[in-house]
């Protein structure tokens, strides 16, 4: 039995051990050897990778297994998104290894600091149990709150640390209120047990419904949807961006998780009841992330608020309460990571040394300057706005038909409206590259590594908008589709 | 019919990766990248034309036609065919692939590979818009093509280009995402994308009016309708000469034929319902936007505005069959203004191309659109004033150029429905006269007006070689229309015979 577990959880327990086993050899590592920190971190990618694919606990009929007494639950959805989670992070390394050397910032604190939050990432997605949930969390808000810290003398940094410290904490504490009232209620800690638990309570029980509406709020934090939005433009502005990219792509699918396993496996008896917060949430989301947006000179600020309404799209994915539903918010979130990746990928190709190519004055004339480039940030944009043959379109579409299937016909109109709204600033990106004249005419110097990431990251773009038949179906089988 | 090799395929993709591959060869190579471009859509254009040779008339059919699966999880299939509408709006487009890229030769000097690229690939997105026989294929066809579009303006247009491209994509946009909205709701009721399965699936009149005003949010912002055309005279005036070509010769004529492909056949009660809608606001486009073109000082955006007018006929006869059917026994002029419509789409694709290339010449000259600093130009360009005074006349309907033929059948047509209907729709022969030849007046007639039209040179070779072959094309659907109406004809029968048809009635919903 306790191998069974071990094997379960193997994935999980090589990050863990891995994470450590960089925090100490960087000890032994001067300046110039430090490249093997790098390496170490992206194998520990590729054998969790292996890892999570090998394990073999799929026999005929079951699609799932649990470990440790029922709090962890190993499933096909949650091994997509752990795959992707480890694709999207070994984008972010390659990317940040650049980024970080050009200021001056490569030490190994990123990749074990990121290391613990991906350990985190696992933990939740596999989380079943109310227990196994905070823990993951707290993991990866833990190490994010020093990530976004990681430029120690940089104000603006240390204030997005300390902001997103405080309103974190407070979005953990509404969690956890809200899991102990239920925990209250059904008396168990167990997700499955919880369901059952509240069929015999009856769904209107006040105190489920008090918290439910905690869960929520702190699930909402966690995502960043309006009105729970605030921390986001800060901290995206004020973190590296490295740091950005990371914290905008790899959590994102694990929130995705958290809601599920929390909504669906735990409270699906209430679907009547979250299922209305969520449409809120997502309207104003929708809403609000794409028309401040236009307001926004700053590329990471902008990116910042088209992630908002992206986590409204997302939400518009899992209120329905169907597969299908399921299955397009998932699809949604594992492309938003990956659209974020190749967009804040751009921003840290452009920073020259020591400055932040973060304006969007600096992406001027990118056309004049590298046409390539200019194409793979065109991409990410048309992909964003969600217009055909990109792959956001198909995101887009897959929710929106989602919310039709549900019979919610005004939501689906709000979402595609504001998606129009949201294209003018996704456009004005492409109209800085292509029909501006450049401001500097400096060359665009990268590794090769670099260089081919991005370019791959663009190409996916197109690549799973034309081929995306595969993914969807991946998708929408996790939820049995 | 089934061809033995993928002639549609060939005709998408072919331009696309061609397209693409002329970017590759980088922008200091621009004599380059021209000669891949007029080989790539030259090979396109002569393979088109096995369409038209091949094409089986007798059958309203889908013919070419192939089938593969794209994205089960949904139903989508790459599924296309072409049937009497689309075949002549393909061969339109591939024609005018091949006269953009002659046209832009020498007038664009800066990123010669990527201007070339975007039209080629623009190119391919419209041979497949006009193919695809699925709904979703058909969707990613129509809003890529604002991408390349987009940047064509963007880029090489006017000093309001950014004001203009940005206008004209997000009117496109928010038009077509209702009609989105419409395809998934058809989809999540019939289980499928098949335009034609749809064409065949009973819905109720209430859920066909919602249907009907989504396609219409779409298809009227591209066609374009009053009284959302403004997107059209900016983004003209704006465009650079070929851009405003594909524009107007093509883009354009996507509104027509979603009309055709979409809102008559799958919701043809609603359209009966409303067609009183749609009639009028082609009347007001086509006398009140004929009045706003008199009035203009631009002649790109005099062009701009009779274009609107012209597709008012397009409209116009396309939805005057219900009210034939009302007022007449036979119903055969319904026929006359479906035909009428689909002549006047394609008469007006060469017509206002070549405008566009007329004023191109000029502006390529002297670098203004105005009509006040030309006058005499006949004087120094003989050439020239002798085929633009010809394709003006086209455009104002002279019999004998293509102008006439779909303008006459529409009124033909309209004169069935309702005599009122016909008199103000042939009120546009004396506008469009008006504006057309008062124009040909003041650019073209009278003394030199001033030292730069004195110094004006005729048209060189190259201009020529367009110009002519459009004058060619503009006489020769005027005076012998008939292998195009051929084409058609079994399809409109088919299409007036469904759309008789109450759909709601046949499951007795």
């Amino acid at each position: 039995m306790n191998n069974a577990n071990m094997m379960l959880a193997a994935p999980e327990f090589w990050v863990l051990a891995m994470a450590c086993v960089i925090l100490i050899v960087d000890l032994f590592l001067d300046e110039e050897r430090r490249g093997i920190i790098h390496l170490l971190a992206m194998l520990t990618l590729v054998f969790a990778a292996i890892m999570t694919l090998r394990s073999n606990y799929v026999s005929e009929g079951v699609h799932s297994a649990v470990a440790f007494n029922g709090s962890f639950i190993r499933d096909p959805m949650g091994d997509v998104l752990k795959l992707f989670s480890f694709l999207v992070l070994g984008i972010v390394y390659i990317y940040a290894k650049f980024f970080l050397r050009q200021f001056r910032m490569f030490r190994a604190d990123f990749y074990t600091l990121s290391l613990f939050a991906l350990l985190g990432v696992m933990l939740l997605i596999s989380a079943n149990s109310l227990v196994m949930v905070y823990l993951g969390l707290e993991l990866i808000s833990l190490s994010s709150y020093a990530l976004v810290a990681f430029d120690r003398d940089s104000r603006i940094g240390s204030e997005a640390a300390m902001k997103y410290f405080v309103l974190g904490s407070m979005a953990s504490g509404m969690l956890l209120y809200g899991m102990s009232m239920i925990y209250g209620a059904t008396g168990t800690m167990d997700l499955y047990q919880v369901s059952t638990a509240v069929k015999s309570v009856g769904s209107d029980d006040p105190l489920l419904v008090f918290g439910l509406v905690f869960l929520v709020a702190g699930l909402a934090f966690k995502l960043g949807v309006v009105p729970f939005h605030m921390w986001i433009p800060d901290v995206y502005h004020g973190a590296p961006v490295a740091t950005t990219l990371f914290i905008s792509s790899v959590p994102k699918m694990a929130a995705f998780a958290m809601a599920f396993r929390l909504l669906q496996t735990g409270l699906g008896e209430m679907q009547g009841d979250w299922s209305q917060m969520l449409s809120i949430l997502a309207v104003l989301s929708i809403i609000l992330g794409n028309v401040v947006a236009i307001a926004q000179t700053n590329i990471k600020r902008m990116l910042a608020y088209s992630t908002i309404s992206h986590m409204g799209f997302v939400l518009l994915g899992l209120l329905p309460g169907t597969a299908s539903g399921y299955g397009a918010g998932m699809f949604y979130v594992i492309v938003y990571s990956l659209m974020s990746a190749a967009g804040f990928g751009m921003v840290m190709l452009l920073s020259a040394r020591g400055v932040e190519a973060d304006k969007l004055d600096d992406f001027k004339g990118l056309n004049q300057r590298n046409s390539w480039y200019a194409a793979v940030m065109a991409m990410v944009m048309f992909s964003m706005a969600g217009v055909p043959v990109f792959v956001g379109f198909f995101a887009k579409w897959m929710v929106i038909k989602a919310a039709l299937d549900a019979g919610l016909m005004w939501l689906a109109i709000v979402a595609v409206v504001f998606s129009v709204v949201g294209a003018f600033y996704y456009l004005r990106v492409v109209k800085l590259m292509y029909f501006d004249e450049p401001l500097t005419e400096s060359e665009i110097d990268a590794p090769v590594d670099f260089r081919a990431a991005i370019s791959l990251n663009g190409i996916m773009m197109i690549g799973l908008g034309i081929f995306s038949s595969s993914l969807i179906a991946v998708c929408m089988a996790s939820f049995g589709a | 019919m089934s061809s033995t090799w993928p002639i549609l395929s060939v005709l998408i993709w072919l331009p696309i990766f061609g397209g693409l591959a002329v970017i590759a060869v980088g922008e200091h190579r621009a004599a380059l990248a021209r000669l891949m471009a007029l080989a790539i859509a030259g090979v396109t254009f002569i393979l088109s034309i096995t369409l038209f040779t091949a094409f089986d008339v007798s059958t309203a059919a889908m013919q070419f036609t192939e089938f593969k699966p794209w994205i089960a999880t949904f139903d989508i299939f790459y599924s296309l065919g072409v049937d009497g509408f689309s075949v002549p709006l393909i061969l339109l487009t591939t024609f005018f692939g091949v006269l953009v890229v002659i046209a832009g030769w020498e007038v664009i000097q800066v990123k010669v590979n990527q201007y070339m690229a975007a039209f080629l690939i623009m190119e391919g997105l419209m041979v497949g818009v006009f193919s695809a026989t699925d709904a979703m294929l058909f969707y990613v066809f129509f809003e890529a093509m604002l991408i390349p579009m987009f940047l064509v303006i963007g880029m090489w247009g006017g000093p309001r280009r950014v004001y203009a491209t940005i206008k004209f994509f997000l009117y496109t946009f928010l038009g077509s995402v209702f009609m989105l909205i419409g395809l998934i709701y058809l989809y999540i009721q019939s289980g499928s994308w098949s335009i034609l399965e749809w064409h065949q699936f009973p819905l109720t009149l209430s859920v066909q009016k919602w249907l009907f005003l989504g396609f219409l949010a779409a298809f009227s912002v591209k066609i374009p309708m009053w009284p959302v055309h403004t997107w059209l005279p900016d983004a003209h005036v704006e465009a650079p000469t070929g851009g405003s070509v594909v524009l107007a010769a093509i883009m354009l004529k996507i509104g027509g034929y979603g009309f055709i492909r979409f809102s008559l056949p799958i919701t043809p009660d609603a359209a009966a319902a409303l067609d009183w809608l749609i009639i009028t606001l082609s009347l007001i486009a086509v006398v009140y936007i004929g009045f706003v073109a008199l009035v203009q000082q631009d002649m790109k955006k005099l062009i701009a505005y009779s274009s609107i007018s012209h597709m008012g006929f397009v409209t116009l006869g396309l939805f005057i069959a219900f009210a034939v059917f009302q007022n007449t026994e036979n119903g055969r002029g319904a026929a006359l203004g479906v035909e009428g419509a689909m002549v006047q789409m394609i008469s007006h694709g060469f017509v206002s191309g070549a405008l566009f290339l007329c004023v191109g010449v000029l502006y390529d000259r002297l670098h203004s659109r105005m009509i006040a600093d030309y006058g005499g130009v006949a004087n120094t360009m003989p050439w020239f004033a002798a085929l633009a005074v010809l394709f003006f006349m086209a455009n104002s309907g002279l019999p004998g150029t293509s102008g006439f033929v779909g303008e006459f059948m529409v009124i033909l047509a309209a004169f069935q429905a309702n005599f009122w209907y016909a008199f103000l729709a042939a009120i546009t022969l004396i506008l469009g006269a008006a504006y057309s030849l008062w124009l040909v007046k003041r650019v073209i007639f009278g003394e030199v007006a001033n030292q730069n039209v004195a110094q004006l040179e005729d048209i060189n070779a190259r201009e020529a070689l367009v110009l002519g072959t459009l004058a060619v094309a503009v006489l020769l659907v005027g005076l012998w229309p008939e292998p195009l109406v051929n084409l058609m004809h079994a399809s409109v029968e088919q299409l007036l015979q469904h759309i008789q048809q109450p759909k709601f009635s046949v499951s007795g919903i």
